[in-house]
């Protein structure tokens, strides 16, 4: 693009320069207008070339130290005075300052009878005393066609007007032609033939029912130049030509982080949100909560002492911190004490450069360190996409610069193009997440993914993004083998779960219940067992001292029978015996 | 040819022709003694004479030397030939040399 235009070029090679003081347009053209040449500012009408002329002049005049001569063909001066009024330009004190001059040039055919030779010598006899009574620097002539409407005998003119401009050089001012825009050529009188030296168009286009201002520098004799279409517009001090900074890649980036002011998005980020002076893409459909993840991140930031600024296209501040408030952000306090400040306009308000140009100036003046905007879709409808693309690079490079941390929410509608439709956008984003609807069981629920986080291992999990008046939360959502289930389908599954639980756990009691009372029942019967088997084992003994007694007694009463019988020893043992079989 | 019959409506009494005691006051403006200068001098002088004789009076502002003069009359051209009087005011730019037009332009003959 124009990054060249950035780098000073070597002096060398440097042609004079005449800084013009219009904003952004001094950058593009490497330092100015050529010192001492004249300049063509071509145009259609109302495309701002008179605004231009005089710019040029009272800043060379405040801002600079030179003098000006502002030649009027068409206005006379107190018009020209009351016109430029409105950008804040009071030409009468220049005047009486004797920094500028103001000389109406009047012509009117119908009172010139033309009889013969002529020349445009009073002409240069009373630019001549112009210059030489302010000691001018910087001339002005709007417009030098009316020359060509007012005196007859073409070729007289043109020779007249070769000859003016070379005088404009040996002067050695730096000279501001403006021309009307011609059909073919840049102007309709072919002026560009003799100023040579730099050609600037300006343009003002009617896009979709928006006008857009554009300025072109078509030649820069003996220097590199810009040739890209910049817009511009002249706003309430003046012209302002964009892009005001044009950056290379070269912005330095810091390291520190800042909060979502989601805690748990903040641990999706690795734990501790995006980085600073990151560009931040938030896309979603309709009704998934974009503003309020913006308006929590900017609550954070300013309750953190940030200066934050929030441009709206969408809704009226009063109606974002009303429904902020529904959520559990309080704003207003913060744009009380000055930390938070909304701008809030129509994107169909002005052309698209125009809303940059307001939010580059608001960025200026409060140097936020955060920037939120909402929606950044309504800028994009306000011009093409060539168009809208640069203009959002323009702007990330520019807060990028300034180390702002910005926030773009991005409306995408239904269907599966959503991710389509933001790849111009997104390649430009550091951060992007998305904010989905789940439809489902008659219900629809947001979720969010980070679908990219430059430079932080971030978590690739959806999760489930819910909306409470104490804040926004965000919990797991539930993945199982029917997928991913949120909202009520999530609570569903996990009391289906819980019960099913519960039933295992009672299940299992039971069964241990009925084990335990089966164990204790096999113990009863062992203990049961054993004290048969003792009895048993007892009665056994007994049995046995019983038996033995009984022999010994047997015994000793059949000695004693025997004795008593006189019987032998023999007898009283067979009886025995058979005594010990009967057993 | 002081009775020459001008173009009613333009005048600021009109059907009235230039009155015989009526002084004409004519400008010439020059920047140097350019040839054109010269020229137009000398054709003003001939047709002076031939349709004012004695009422008219001649003044030259050469802007060389005074050029804060070039203002007021919004002179541009060079040579540039200013009616004063009698009213209105009326520019002639060039030699002069055209005499037809030169008469016309001065309503010293109504246009054809």
């Amino acid at each position: 693009m124009k990054i060249k235009r950035s780098n000073p070029l070597p002096p060398a090679i440097l042609l004079p320069r005449c800084p013009t003081g219009i904003q952004g347009l001094d950058e593009i053209t490497g330092g100015g207008l050529p010192r001492g040449r004249p300049t063509l500012v071509c145009g259609g009408a109302g495309c701002g070339k008179t605004l231009f002329a005089s710019e040029f002049l009272v800043r060379g005049a405040t801002l600079y130290g030179e003098p000006g001569v502002f030649v009027a063909f068409e206005e006379t001066e107190a018009e020209l005075a009351a016109n430029v009024a409105s950008l804040g330009f009071n030409l009468e004190s220049l005047v009486r300052k004797k920094l500028l001059l103001l000389e109406h040039v009047h012509i009117e055919r119908s009172e010139i009878h033309v009889t013969g030779e002529y020349d445009l010598e009073g002409l240069f006899v009373r630019l001549d005393l112009a210059i030489r009574s302010i000691g001018a620097k910087r001339v002005v002539l709007d417009t030098l066609e009316a020359l060509f409407a007012g005196l007859p005998n073409e070729a007289i003119l043109r020779s007249e007007l070769r000859r003016l401009f070379r005088w404009l050089k040996d002067k050695g001012v730096t000279a501001v032609v403006t021309a009307e825009r011609g059909d073919e050529e840049f102007t309709r009188e072919g002026l560009e033939e003799y100023v040579s030296d730099c050609v600037i168009l300006l343009d003002h286009r009617v896009n979709d029912q928006i006008a857009t201002r554009h300025l072109r520098v078509v030649k820069y004799r003996g220097a590199l130049h810009g040739t890209n279409e910049f817009p511009f517009l002249i706003g309430a001090d003046g012209l302002s030509v964009l892009p005001i900074t044009s950056l290379g890649l070269i912005h330095k980036v810091p390291t520190g982080r800042i909060s979502t002011g989601i805690e748990r998005l903040d641990s999706m980020l690795a734990g501790h949100g995006f980085f600073r002076g990151s560009s931040i893409l938030l896309t979603g459909t309709p009704g998934t909560g974009k503003t309020s993840v913006a308006a929590c991140f900017a609550q954070a930031a300013a309750r953190r002492g940030d200066r934050v600024i929030f441009f709206s296209f969408e809704e009226s501040p009063s109606q974002i911190i009303r429904n902020m408030r529904s959520i559990g952000l309080d704003l207003e306090p913060l744009v009380v004490r000055g930390l938070l400040r909304f701008h809030a306009a129509r994107p169909t308000l002005c052309g698209l450069e125009m809303h940059l140009a307001t939010m580059f100036k608001e960025i200026q003046e409060f140097r936020p360190s955060v920037v939120v905007v909402d929606p950044i879709t309504s800028l994009l409808s306000a011009g093409t996409d060539v168009e809208t693309k640069g203009m959002v690079t323009r702007l990330i490079d520019f807060l990028k610069g300034n180390q702002v941390t910005s926030l773009f929410t991005s409306l995408t509608h239904g269907g599966h193009s959503l991710q389509q439709s933001e790849i111009a956008m997104s390649s430009l984003m550091d951060a992007w997440l998305l904010l989905q609807d789940m439809e489902g069981n008659g219900e629809r629920n947001r979720v969010l993914y980070v679908l990219k986080a430059r430079g932080m291992a971030h978590s690739n999990q959806v999760r489930e993004f819910l909306i409470s008046n104490r804040g926004i939360d965000l919990v797991d959502a539930y993945i199982g083998p029917n997928g991913v289930l949120c909202g009520s389908a999530r609570a569903a599954q996990a009391a289906r779960e819980k019960a099913e639980e519960l039933n295992a756990r009672q299940e299992a009691a039971r069964r241990k219940r009925e084990l335990q009372a089966k164990r204790d029942t096999l113990d009863r019967q062992i203990v049961g067992l054993r004290s048969e088997y003792e009895v048993g084992a007892e009665e056994l003994k007994q049995i046995d001292r019983q038996v033995g007694t009984k022999t010994r007694l047997l015994g000793t009463e059949r000695t004693e029978l025997g004795r008593l019988r006189h019987a032998d020893v023999s007898e009283a043992v067979r009886v025995l015996g058979r005594n010990g079989m009967k057993k | 040819m002081s009775t020459t019959k001008t173009r009613a409506g333009k005048r600021a009494q009109p059907g009235r022709g230039p009155a015989p005691a009526e002084i004409w006051k004519l400008r010439l403006y020059v920047a140097g003694q350019t040839p054109k200068s010269l020229a137009a001098l000398s054709n003003l002088k001939k047709i002076c004479e031939t349709h004012l004789s004695d009422r008219y009076r001649i003044e030259v502002i050469d802007l060389v030397e005074q050029p804060q003069l070039s203002r007021g009359d919004q002179i541009l051209a060079i040579p540039t030939l200013v009616r004063k009087l009698p009213q209105p005011v009326r520019k002639i730019i060039g030699d002069l040399s055209d005499t037809e037009r030169v008469l016309v332009g001065l309503d010293l003959r109504s246009a054809r």
